[in-house]
């Protein structure tokens, strides 16, 4: 199916950029008149997948994050979050809950909330050469509601 | 993010406004780091009425709160939770560990 818009956005891994970048998915998003409910289901998922970029795959330089979002005619929102950091060695063991390399700061539920906040997500990663997370939600039209 | 600290009598009241996510949440954690043990009082609350948004970094920030309350024998009473971060919680079951209201 072809996307009926799209947008793209590179942005530094500096923590700061996670709130602009869930600001951003969520105004795009905003074209398919979601509820308040699964607006907030994007922007934590946007958020989850963007701090992980920061935390993890730059964890001691500042590297590019590339925040992809398309909208497709049967209302599916789908966004792609990748970064050419580290990688993750063993991505089933880190979609597990409470797993976290992160140290006390982090809670390891990342993975967790954006599996259960979204539709369908998938996680592509080379140790090496980055990590790529991609997410679908659908949005209801306002007759099914 | 805005944090505030307030002791009232035997009681600790804390209020979070904003958006909770890593890069709040270290300023937030350097604050509840600076309480004295010592002269913690043992009923805390946290009020999230004015929480904006919150991702899985609250839930770190709600569980390091609530250990250093457990360590005095303490009580913490989460009020005011929206329904965005209720949800983030949820996923993590923190219901099951402190107290909503």
């Amino acid at each position: 199916m072809k996307a009926v818009n799209e947008m793209n956005l590179t942005f530094p891994s500096r923590s700061i950029n996670e709130g602009f970048a869930r600001s951003v998915a969520a105004a795009f998003a905003a074209q398919l008149d979601p509820t308040l409910d699964e607006l907030g289901d994007i922007k934590t998922a946007i958020s989850e997948a963007v701090t992980n970029c920061i935390v993890h795959a730059y964890p001691d330089v500042i590297g590019s994050i590339k925040l992809r979002c398309r909208i497709y005619p049967d209302g599916r929102f789908e966004a792609t979050i990748s970064d050419r950091g580290v990688g993750i060695p063993d991505v089933e063991k880190a979609r597990e809950p409470m797993f976290s390399t992160g140290g006390p700061e982090r809670s390891g539920m990342g993975f967790t909330i954006m599996e259960s906040f979204t539709d369908k997500l998938t996680v592509r990663s080379c140790p090496g050469k980055g990590t790529t997370v991609r997410f679908a939600k659908r949005i209801a039209v306002r007759a099914e509601r | 993010m805005d944090v505030k600290i307030e002791r009232k009598d035997s009681e600790l009241l804390v209020s979070l406004a904003g958006e909770l996510d890593q890069h709040a949440a270290r300023g937030v954690m350097l604050h509840f780091r600076e309480l004295e043990a010592q002269t913690l009082p043992e009923r805390c609350t946290l009020d999230l009425s004015s929480l904006r948004f919150t991702d899985s970094s609250g839930i770190a920030v709600l569980l390091g709160l609530h250990r250093r309350v457990s360590d005095i024998g303490g009580s913490l009473r989460v009020v005011g939770t929206p329904q965005q971060a209720m949800k983030v919680f949820d996923a993590a079951g923190l219901r099951r560990v402190m107290k909503f209201e």
